[in-house]
């Protein structure tokens, strides 16, 4: 790795860190200025004015705003985030139990994006105008336009309803026994333990939410490698290679596509987010326990520490995808990766 | 009509041959939402109507998309559906894109310590998936459809202000802008009449595709309850209604799905379409 890498990372690191000060101070004062007592709101209505005191009191609540923040940023360096006002567990404790699944659908969802969406768009533009490229123009718009939600419903309707081939929702058969938690992802446990039929299990509960989540995604991708691979086809150093002759499976995954990558992957780290949103409404349909079904419910029981938290968690993780996909675009692009190591 | 078919813009937007359908298409949606009242077969379905005699039908001649659990005709729910989908889009990106707009305007012409604290803002709102973020405000203040306005407004902006700061900063590089500056035009003449209308193209052509996303987003919080209540007719929260009586009464949660899906695509088409008229410069 080169050294002007390195100092591109460092100064990627810096940035992201003061953009999460400010996504933290961002939800704590939309947390705090709301209308209403967030002592009262979470106690309920039937609670007595000694216990909305107390609780007010161990929130600190009486305190002026930059006090609270300051609390709440000491506590959170200390790996606390207080309290759920609902599932009375630590914010922390509630977030690491539920955030695997949602990674593990994520991570799955990226994976059939790049996976399925970068091959489908050189395709389209090795094929430009002829019928295959029109099918995968029309598919894509239909993935970008659907929300996931919907995706879900239809694809369960199908698929699991009607051709009976996929599970309905949930993560696990019943009477099959979730795999010793060592990542909290099922499938890894599972094969972490060596229990094939607990990883087939989970992985088939897995298809539907995970291609309902990635829908959007791949039909984003698609449309973008077609442009940009389109593009670089178009280009003189293109027609050099045709012209000595290079095989053309050669000329389309060596020189076509590596400079078409970096606006994918961009996009990619987009889709990310999206799909991090996206996960809250997937979750909901097949009922998969996960970070956003817990935020969900959070929200709906106005559980303060909790949705300060789920923000923070989900803007962190979309905050590291950034820098890693920052990190690929840089290995990418010569003009970085070759940048001759001056003294600077 | 026989100016408007020779015109270059026309032909240009002709061209693409989805464009005109999605302008029938969105035409027909702007249509039926605005005189729903008079184009749904039941339009006193919109309210709290309960009509068990008639609950949970299938298709039919007289329910072509069925009736829901209260026996309210859903053809009529989803045309009022339309209305307040549109109505919020308008809303929104009427809030969204007057802010977004004017501080990137600010923030690229400007440069300097303005443009450093007004797109480390923007980014910090474009760090937190855009979703969530809507959620959260909602779920912080109470679920009405001024406050779903409000949300998807907050998450919104930034994306116009990223927009309207590239611009700003590439035309404020134009020999037009020096000309002004050399006469002695103010600051604001020359942001508001000297470079805010040539970003209108792209922030116009941006508006319209927003215009699908916005009912996209809106549908996604009230599909997760978080929107509009009932008895208000919604497409996202009719599609939840419908999501609890799957299989049986698939038509519950299908036909207002594809409804979504068919505005959102309406507008998204004909997105597309204007940015072929409106790139001419490119």
């Amino acid at each position: 790795m080169s050294s002007s890498l390195l100092k591109a990372f460092a100064l990627r690191l810096w940035t992201s860190l003061l953009v999460l000060v400010g996504v933290s101070i961002l939800i704590f004062c939309i947390a705090r200025v709301i209308p209403g007592d967030p002592a009262r709101i979470a106690l309920g209505p039937d609670a007595s004015e000694d216990q909305v005191i107390q609780l007010r009191e161990r929130l600190h609540l009486n305190e002026p705003l930059p006090v609270q923040y300051l609390e709440f940023v000491r506590n959170f360096a200390a790996g606390d985030l207080g309290m759920s006002l609902y599932t009375r567990r630590p914010v922390t404790t509630d977030i690491g139990s539920f955030l695997p699944a949602t990674l593990e659908l994520v991570f799955l969802a990226g994976l059939l994006v790049a996976a399925i969406g970068i091959p489908v768009g050189v395709l389209a533009a090795r094929y430009r105008d002829r019928g295959i490229d029109h099918v995968v123009r029309l598919l894509a718009l239909l993935g970008v336009v659907t929300p996931s939600f919907v995706w879900a419903i239809l694809l369960m309707l199908i698929f699991a309803f009607f051709a009976e081939l996929l599970p309905v929702a949930g993560r696990l058969s019943e009477g099959v026994a979730p795999p010793p938690t060592i990542v909290g992802m099922y499938t890894i446990d599972a094969l972490i333990a060596g229990q094939w039929t607990t990883f087939l299990d989970a992985a088939r509960h897995m298809v539907l939410p995970g291609l309902a989540l990635a829908l959007s995604g791949i039909g984003q991708i698609a449309r973008m490698t077609r442009a940009s691979v389109a593009e670089t086809y178009a280009a003189p150093y293109i027609e050099m290679a045709q012209a000595y002759g290079f095989p053309e499976r050669r000329i389309a995954s060596r020189y076509a596509l590596r400079p078409a990558m970096i606006p994918t992957l961009t996009i990619l780290g987009l889709d990310f987010a999206n799909m991090l949103g996206a996960a809250f409404l997937v979750e909901q349909v097949f009922a998969w326990p996960g970070l956003a079904r817990y935020g969900v419910q959070a929200i709906l029981h106005k559980d303060l520490n909790a949705i300060v938290g789920v923000v923070l968690i989900v803007s962190a993780f979309f905050l590291i995808v950034n820098i890693l996909v920052d990190m690929a675009i840089a290995w990418l692009n010569p003009r970085i990766r070759l940048e001759p190591r001056r003294a600077m | 009509m026989s100016k408007l078919s020779r015109s270059p813009g026309w032909y240009k937007f002709r061209r693409n041959p989805l464009s005109v359908p999605s302008l029938v298409l969105v035409v027909l949606i702007i249509a039926l939402a605005v005189f729903a009242p008079v184009v749904a077969p039941y339009p006193e379905h919109a309210g709290a109507v309960v009509d068990f005699i008639n609950a949970s039908l299938p298709p039919s001649w007289a329910h072509p998309f069925g009736t829901d659990v209260a026996g309210r005709d859903i053809l009529s729910r989803i045309i009022f559906g339309y209305r307040i989908s549109l109505v919020l889009g308008v809303v929104v990106l009427g809030i969204a894109v007057p802010i977004g707009v004017t501080l990137g305007l600010v923030a690229g012409y400007f440069g300097g310590w303005v443009d450093y604290v007004v797109m480390r803002i923007t980014d910090i709102f474009l760090s937190v998936p855009p979703l969530v973020l809507a959620m959260a405000i909602m779920g912080l203040l109470e679920p009405t459809l001024l406050n779903g306005m409000m949300a998807v407004s907050a998450m919104w902006w930034p994306w116009y202000t990223r927009l309207a700061y590239n611009l700003a900063r590439s035309e404020s590089r134009e020999g037009y802008v020096l000309a002004a500056e050399v006469i002695g035009a103010s600051k604001a003449h020359i942001l508001a009449r000297e470079i805010l209308p040539n970003c209108v193209p792209a922030v116009f052509t941006k508006i319209t595709l927003d215009l699908g996303f916005v009912i996209l987003i809106a549908s996604s919080l009230s599909f997760l309850g978080l929107g509009v209540q009932p008895p208000t007719p919604d497409l996202g929260s009719m599609v939840a209604e419908g999501a609890q009586y799957l299989p049986d009464t698939w038509w519950m949660a299908v036909f207002p799905a594809l409804a979504i899906l068919v505005g959102v695509l309406g507008f998204n088409l004909l997105g597309d379409g204007l940015r072929d008229i409106l790139d001419q410069r490119q």
